[in-house]
């Protein structure tokens, strides 16, 4: 894709329509994620990136449309499978790859990798790479919200195959119990790793279960952007509104394996592709079309746009110091300074 | 603990065939099903995915869902339900996918498997064999590469064992089983793809005794597991500068075989202990307060050690590297043992450890 053309935003009839600018918006944030990691595959075969990878593709919808709800000073939680909860949540590209190649630039500064971005500026806060482990913290990120009064939504996004650990179970019970505002989000993918849903779940109505600890529980389409969008509105919503926890069970699917090491023997290809005819990112994208808010024009211009985003993510990945070996002990404790102001 | 494990002796002419570590310790798994009803494996994803290493790969297909049983992802649920099936009779095999989410069982490993024969009077023996993957050199970053075996180590009750080679990876198992108390297996994570040559007829290991892997004459080299290749190779390195460097694998983390540790010392007067864990409280710190308190005037040179550097280990690979053992700073650390000059600049990153 050409990257000498100056990136122009794409708006046909988006400039007399703030709903279908808004609709576009969408559309480019789910690209961008797709493009993002179809880029990063390549890396990894180029063994640029290296460790677990576990990509997002087929998920697009549920980060883009949660994060719609959420304002910049709510929280987000997230797991290894995040490269596209932090995008959505803002972090740059440029963070995010450099993060990748181990570079002193990432936004771990080279000691996360792919399963531990952090952004605390953006309240991005990871990147947990033990199953369950986000939900705890999650809870008591609001918690401290709710005891110094601020009006603020700490979502937490995880899986099917989390709802399984009793760090979920023990952090539903404390956030009904507290009334604590926080947003459950389970990407229900149905499987966990190898494992479809109904092999480890003996009741795999997710939101069903949720709502027996009390919270206001729905199941949502998570291949369609809108009803992920609204539902977590509604719910972002009734959290701010004092509502206690909300439980959002997105019915979605990924697309590739569980991660770069995975052959992925345990799934149907028939059912693999069943699920990519309700692709998240191209199914908007034709309705876009079909509504005349999107023109095949438009289409290239947004995809060259993104395609020079990434391009510049990469080299700039490529350019960047590596965190010096001398400096291996930074990080492990906080500076005195800091300790002792 | 006080099981004695005698192992069969082989035939006299055993033939050999070519493995890899991951195989032989399927096959160990694979004849334990078969030869013992009792037996079944348990853990997440090792039936259909088949392990998340390929360790259990075609054992679905072979024994069937109840005895190669998919767990959830609930890490204290289903070793505590092995806990419980071992005391009712059953000889599971329960395997946790990293030693780093083994943490998430740990009550049920410590205040149950550890302690229910004690608390029971000796009425509660807890027959489970834990199988769980260790250590780093991957680039999986902190919450994938923790070498923490070292705690377990610390626990009565529980036996530890980390098979460094392909003939411990087939033959620990069985021992392992028949041993009426709880055995953790670490099985280093670089270790999968290793591949060599296995006595078919090779009995059961000796799982009470450490192994001398290359015998020598002027410095202990004492480890265990994935760093047992690097011992190996950084006693090739020694052996080039004219330091014979004798190898001992522990094999058995608890108990610890202090014999076949101290006769070696007692042989050659010097000691480097290397250990993938953190050096503060680590298996390196216990064995080298063994030999100061058994052979204190055996000893020529304070005894060295070489681990991993204290901090989190990183994701970027320089500074992995430079955080784990290295086979170069095992030589720096024998050398100066051996009273060796050590070149300048041999010591740095490979022991920065020393200073926290
Ligand atoms: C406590 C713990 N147990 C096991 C694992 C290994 N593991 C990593 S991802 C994964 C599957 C999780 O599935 P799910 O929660 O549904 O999330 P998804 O990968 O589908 O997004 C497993 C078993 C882990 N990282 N942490």
């Amino acid at each position: 894709m050409s990257t000498t053309r100056t990136p122009r935003k794409p708006r046909p009839s988006a400039r007399s329509d703030p709903q279908a600018a808004h609709r576009l918006a969408l559309l480019e944030s789910m690209l961008r994620v797709r493009r993002f990691e179809e880029r990063c595959v390549e890396l990894y075969s180029a063994a640029r990136i290296r460790g677990f990878m576990h990509l997002y593709i087929g998920e697009e919808a549920v980060a883009v449309g949660v994060n719609e709800a959420l304002t910049d000073d709510d929280a987000v939680v997230s797991t290894y499978r995040e490269h596209g909860h932090a995008l959505a949540r803002g972090v740059p590209a440029e963070a995010i790859m450099a993060e990748m190649f181990g570079k002193a630039t990432g936004c771990s500064r080279g000691r996360g990798g792919s399963m531990h971005l952090f952004d605390a500026g953006r309240r991005f806060y990871g990147g947990n790479a033990i199953v369950g482990g986000g939900l705890p913290l999650a809870a008591g990120l609001a918690l401290a919200d709710r005891m110094t009064g601020r009006n603020r939504v700490t979502c937490c996004f995880f899986g099917d195959g989390a709802f399984a650990e009793g760090e979920f179970h023990e952090t539903a019970n404390l956030a009904a119990l507290w009334g604590l505002p926080l947003l459950l989000v389970c990407e229900n993918n149905l499987y966990a790793m190898g494992t479809a849903l109904a092999r480890h779940q003996a009741q795999t109505d997710l939101a069903l279960r949720a709502a027996a600890y009390g919270m206001v529980s729905w199941a949502v389409d998570g291949m369609d952007v809108f009803a992920v969008e609204d539902a977590a509105r509604r719910a972002a919503e009734g959290v701010r509104a004092g509502g206690g926890p909300h439980f959002l069970e997105m019915r979605t699917y990924r697309f590739r394996a569980h991660s770069m090491y995975d052959s992925d023997r345990y799934r149907d290809k028939a059912e693999i592709e069943h699920w990519k005819e309700r692709d998240p990112v191209e199914g908007l994208a034709r309705r876009l079309r079909e509504a005349k808010e999107l023109t095949d024009r438009a289409r290239t211009a947004l995809e060259d746009r993104l395609a020079a985003e990434i391009d510049a993510a990469v080299e700039a990945a490529e350019r960047a110091p590596e965190e010096p070996v001398e400096d291996l002990l930074k990080y492990v404790t906080s500076p005195v300074e800091a300790i002792r102001p | 603990m006080t099981v004695t494990h005698t192992p069969t002796a082989g035939p006299a002419t055993p033939s050999v065939e070519k493995t890899t570590y991951r195989e032989a310790m399927r096959e160990a798994l694979r004849e334990a099903l078969r030869t013992d009803d009792r037996v079944f494996l348990m853990g997440e994803d090792v039936g259909r995915y088949g392990g998340c290493f390929g360790v259990s790969l075609g054992l679905l297909e072979e024994f069937g869902p109840e005895r190669i049983r998919d767990a959830p992802l609930s890490e204290s649920a289903f070793v505590g339900a092995g806990i419980g099936a071992a005391m009712a009779g059953m000889r599971p095999i329960v395997e946790i996918m990293t030693v780093n989410f083994s943490l998430l069982a740990l009550d049920q490993i410590l205040n149950n498997a550890a302690t229910l024969l004690h608390m029971s009077g000796g009425q509660l023996p807890v027959p489970i064999v834990i199988r769980m993957t260790t250590g780093a050199g991957r680039q999986l970053a902190a919450q994938h590469s923790h070498s923490l075996e070292g705690w377990y180590a610390h626990i009565p009750g529980l036996r530890v064992l980390a098979p460094a080679t392909i003939t411990d990876a087939r033959h620990m198992l069985t021992p392992a089983l028949a041993d009426p108390d709880p055995v953790l297996i670490f099985e280093h994570g670089s270790l999968y793809n290793v591949s060599g040559e296995l006595s078919a007829h090779s009995g059961p290991v000796d799982i009470d005794r450490a192994a001398i892997r290359r015998p020598g004459t002027d410095v202990s080299v004492i480890t265990y597991g994935g760093s047992l290749p690097k011992a190996l190779a950084a006693a090739e390195d020694l052996a080039n500068i004219g330091i014979s460097a004798e190898v001992v694998d522990l094999r058995t983390l608890r108990p610890l075989d202090d014999a076949t540790i101290g006769d070696s010392v007692a042989r050659t007067h010097r000691a480097v202990v290397v250990d993938e864990g953190w050096r503060s409280g680590s298996l390196a710190a216990e064995i080298s307060a063994r030999l100061t308190e058994q052979h204190f005037y055996d000893l020529d040179a304070p005894i060295e050690r070489v681990c991993s550097v204290e901090v989190p280990m990183p994701y970027a690979r320089r500074l992995e590297e430079a955080a784990l053992p290295q086979p170069a700073g095992i030589v720096t650390a024998a050398r100066r043992a051996v009273g060796e000059p050590v070149p300048t600049g041999a010591d740095e990153g490979a022991d920065a450890g020393r200073s926290s």
